[in-house]
């Protein structure tokens, strides 16, 4: 017997709109004053009406765009209905029957890692529609029975609801394609996708397919697990399911159709899954398009604009600097995978140093460490692509020395203060100031090595005599004599000139 | 005769020319209310020390010699569905018996800019379900023509205020026949302009996709005037059109040429009152004797109107009343034990009957296994009932039907047979359905005195097509100048 896990997920993700979706309110995240960004329209006061704001559609037209969707020309929008206190109006506006896009994938390539290769997959997607969000709600948990309180900021904000095909095979690939989806819509811009402050939330469905021994295929009841709030949790949650379900089954044997589908909540702490309250029976949204809005046609010139508006989406982008540079899917992989500003940065690196292998093993590895340690995004980070370039290209030049730059990287990190910009000039003051360059000048060196060489009789003979480690000692005298020497250099003419004697 | 029951443009000329003043004109309004108003029960509220403040900073700035708004100092009632900032907005409901509208509707914004006087709020159908005014959750509107009957509704308190010469313009919304089967039952004029003329922002919902908000007057110079105040477009609204404003009192007194005008047979169905079909015919003849021509049209799908209608408004009804749970404003309910009962008790105290019984027809014709029976279908045949019109506006500048198909009824005649009341709005509704525009105007009395209406409907934004040939049979005719017989 072997089982298959199968899993879809639904994501809502938030628009990163300055207004709401149908008012003028802000969308700022504002988790201490409740109810201050809010009006008659999100309030959902009599007599107040909705009217759509055209950016939150340009970004759901731009997010379709990235998962590949058709795009209806013509859209329209849906009450759906349910009572709760954090709906104002006592519905959500959203779309049902005929969603603004339809149809697209999100394409998961091979992946080189250190551990090995893992498969690539694409993931259907069924739809992506956009909706407002709801307000939020606060319960006393202390038991003491105090009120509960809403708080609509949030209400009304522009959320697309992006719902897989069940396509997922693990829950390390929905861990996968929810990182894919993150840096794609933040490589757009779309979307902040923090999580932690709500801004990508996500659902998912799961169930097992059971191939037994005798060539039978099982297939378990689907499962929905809800407001999974960290990919890990997501991760997490999966796998608590994958053991759940199969021996939720040895010990029942119910299949899919045998009992309603059920859905679950995941509890952090503990590390499992929890039946939710059911509803008795499966809830009627009574959906049926708002009248208070006019459908929406989308003409081909305005999606012509919105296409000329969109940025390389990061998959090309890997394929391009794989291309260009010479780079491991690997590389190339963890520098597109630190989004839009990084990789930017990378590749003004790689150009100005004119050496691609070199520009990623800086970035990735002592640029990474550096930001990390700081607590720095990209953007924070004091020294800009321009003045890294241009440190990396001295190596290129073969002016200063791996060593040295790496001197010279350190001294401008630790030198800088807060908001200072560095510059190429900063580069060759320290180079002067620390004499790093690298000496050219074959006299002074000829003349260093005629000393040296004089003065170590014993270790010019150990060398003649077959000691190659010999030589070590005298490298190091002529370097200290003459700063800034190439040691690879050096060593090659001390061993000329021994072999002359 | 008291003074606010002067013809608009003698209460114009008086007011420019100083013989009277804003607050004089309030005052009288004021007065009227308070000789009349016990009787008749057209006003939920009014703040006399607010209407006075407004009349006296108009006069002023007439006296400083600046140019006044369109409406320059006359007093207007507002039909209790409209927000105005600052005061209580019931809807006749007690759902929202103390909600105080914190914001102004684009109409009221409108008349503050026209140097209107906001007279107080005016009584109605709660949430605007009904044909009677009999639904309000505070009193019955009486018609000044006969107090034992109906002014129709559900904006009755609207028109009954100006009927009983308590206020010259009011604002109503017709959702199906709302302003047009009130102004008739009272001998008033009264306008339901095409869905989108007027911004619905600020107009408490009951059927989104059905409601205008319309003027009425004593006469159609008043009700022109109202209308080019009130019309135009709002970025609030997704649905107003952004379509020029005419200005209508200024081309009302031009006669239209050549004026065919249409006459359905399913506009004269069993169950016409005689003496209703007798106005309309005797109309109509004013209207040959003026150069029109008559011409036979047929609307075949006019038979469903009412039916449709009532699929649709409240389908919509039932999603629009839902903010209404005593969560977030509104009445609360002061026992409860969980989240569900609060809901339950909430809406269970707070609507009254009929706004239940529609509330419950729209959540059924929406819900799962019925949305493509009952909505869809309405919406099909709906658009079959546009469909309708377009061919008819493609013969004829405008439709003359009866506005009802009696006059007014008594009260309680009709109260407890909800089917016979809707069918009252039988010659209204698919004026609404099509989103034309319609307008009520006084077109004689009954044997016993009762008023009785004509309606004119024209295509899509022909409002000033309406207006004109409304004047053109109150130039001819007399009825318009009669006063509702009040005590006092």
């Amino acid at each position: 017997m072997h089982t298959t896990t199968i899993i879809g997920l639904e994501v809502h993700v938030q628009l990163q709109t300055k207004t709401k979706v149908f008012c003028g309110c802000s969308t700022a995240f504002n988790p201490s004053n409740p109810n201050v960004q809010t009006c008659p329209v999100c309030l959902g006061l009599p007599g107040a009406l909705p009217v759509l704001n055209g950016e939150a559609f340009r970004l759901a037209v731009k997010t379709a765009m990235a998962l590949k969707c058709a795009i209806s020309p013509y859209t329209k929008w849906d009450r759906k209905q349910y009572y709760y206190p954090d709906l104002p109006k006592g519905y959500q506006i959203s779309q049902y029957d005929l969603p603004f896009s339809e149809d697209g994938f999100v394409e998961l390539e091979p992946q080189e890692t250190p551990e090995g290769t893992v498969p690539g997959r694409r993931v259907g997607i069924i739809r992506a529609h956009l909706e407002e969000d709801a307000g939020k709600n606060t319960h006393d948990e202390t038991g003491r029975g105090l009120d509960s309180q809403v708080d609509l900021n949030r209400a009304g904000t522009p959320l697309v609801e992006i719902v897989s095909q069940p396509d997922l095979r693990s829950p390390s690939e929905a861990r996968r394609y929810l990182e894919e989806l993150r840096l794609l819509l933040t490589y757009l811009e779309v979307s902040d996708c923090n999580m932690q402050e709500g801004s990508l939330r996500c659902d998912a469905n799961v169930n097992l397919h059971i191939h037994t021994d005798d060539g039978h295929k099982i297939a378990t009841p689907i499962v929905e697990v809800k407001n999974l709030n960290s990919f890990r949790n997501v991760e997490l949650a999966l796998e608590y399911e994958e053991k759940r379900q199969l021996e939720q089954w040895q010990k029942t044997g119910q299949k899919i159709g045998d009992v309603a589908k059920e859905t679950r909540g995941f509890d952090a702490t503990r590390g499992v899954t929890f039946a939710q309250r059911g509803k008795e029976e499966a809830s009627d949204y009574r959906y049926f398009p708002d009248p208070d809005l006019t459908p929406v046609i989308v003409s081909e010139t305005y999606l012509d604009e919105v296409r000329q508006s969109l940025c390389e989406f990061p998959a090309d982008r890997r394929k391009r600097l794989a291309a260009a540079w010479q780079l491991s899917s690997y590389d190339v992989g963890v520098i597109v995978g630190q989004g839009r500003e990084f990789a930017e940065f990378f590749e003004e690196v790689a150009q100005l140093g004119h050496d691609g292998k070199q520009a990623c093993n800086w970035v990735t590895q002592d640029v990474l460490r550096e930001m990390n340690e700081r607590g720095q995004t990209i953007r924070e980070f004091p020294l800009r692509g321009a003045v890294l370039g241009n440190l990396l290209n001295r190596i290129t030049q073969k002016q200063i020395t791996i060593k040295s730059a790496r001197e010279v990287f350190a001294t401008l990190l630790s030198e800088t203060h807060a908001g200072q910009v560095l510059s190429a000039q900063n580069i060759d003051q320290i180079i002067a100031e620390k004499g790093l360059a690298l000496v050219t000048d074959t006299g002074a060196i000829d003349t260093a090595i005629a000393e040296v060489l004089a003065k170590n009789p014993k270790i010019v003979a150990d060398f003649k005599g077959g000691k190659q480690g010999a030589i070590g000692p005298l490298v190091g005298q002529v370097m200290k004599a003459v700063k800034g020497a190439d040691p690879a250099a050096v060593r090659n003419l001390i061993a000329e000139k021994i072999g002359q004697m | 005769m008291s003074t606010p029951g002067l013809p608009i443009s003698e209460l114009l000329s008086l007011l420019n020319s100083g013989k009277l003043t804003a607050v004089d004109l309030t005052q009288a309004c004021l007065d009227q209310i308070s000789r009349q108003d016990a009787r008749v029960g057209a006003f939920l509220s009014v703040d006399p020390a607010a209407s006075l403040e407004q009349a006296r900073q108009i006069d002023k700035r007439r006296a400083r010699g600046e140019t006044l708004g369109l409406l320059a100092g006359l007093p207007v009632a507002i039909k209790d569905v409209i927000c105005q900032k600052g005061t209580v907005t019931t809807c006749a409901s007690r759902m929202l018996e103390k909600f105080v509208a914190p914001y102004d509707a684009h109409v009221i914004e409108k008349l503050r800019k026209a140097d209107a006087v906001l007279l107080g709020k005016t009584n109605m159908d709660e949430f605007a379900m009904g044909s009677s005014t009999e639904n309000s959750a505070y009193q019955v509107t009486r018609n000044p023509w006969d107090l034992e009957r109906t002014p129709g509704g559900s904006s009755g308190g609207s028109a009954a205020a100006v009927a009983a010469q308590m206020v010259p313009l009011s604002l109503g919304s017709d959702t199906g026949g709302s302003i047009r089967q009130p102004a008739g039952l009272c001998s008033v004029v009264g306008l339901k302009p095409t869905y989108g003329r007027v911004s619905r922002y600020g107009l408490i919902a009951y059927a989104s996709s059905l409601d205008q908000i319309g003027p009425f007057a004593q006469d159609v110079r008043g009700t022109a005037l109202l209308l080019e105040a009130i019309a135009g477009a709002d970025s609030r609204d997704s649905t107003s059109v952004p379509k020029d404003v005419p200005r209508y009192s200024q081309t009302l007194e031009q006669p239209l040429q050549g004026l065919r005008i249409g006459v359905a047979r399913e506009h004269f169905a069993p169950g016409l009152d005689p003496e209703v079909e007798r106005s309309v015919r005797e109309a109509l003849r004013v209207y040959e004797s003026l150069g029109a021509t008559l011409q036979e049209i047929s609307l075949p799908h006019q038979k469903y109107a009412v039916a449709v209608y009532y699929i649709v408004a409240p389908s919509e009804a039932s999603s629009n009343l839902a903010r209404y749970d005593g969560v977030h404003y509104g009445h609360r309910a002061a026992q409860f034990d969980s989240m569900v009962e609060m809901y339950s008790a909430s809406r269970g105290e707070g609507f009254g009957s009929e706004v239940k019984r529609r509330i419950m027809l729209g959540t059924y014709a929406l819900s799962a296994g019925y949305y493509d029976a009952y909505y869809l279908k309405a919406l099909k045949v709906r658009r079959l009932i546009r469909n309708d019109f377009d061919a008819a506006f493609q013969q004829v500048d405008l439709i003359a039907t009866p506005v009802n198909p009696t006059p007014a009824f008594k009260i309680g005649e009709l109260v407890n047979d909800p089917l016979a009341m809707y069918l009252s709005d039988i010659y209204t509704i698919s004026a609404n359905l099509a989103g034309i525009p319609g307008i009520s105007v006084q077109a004689g009395f009954s044997s016993g005195g009762l008023p009785l209406g004509l309606q004119l409907l024209a295509a899509p934004f022909e409002e000033e097509r309406l207006l004109r040939a409304a004047r053109m049979l109150e130039r001819e005719t007399e009825w318009h100048r009669r006063r509702a017989p009040l005590a006092g």
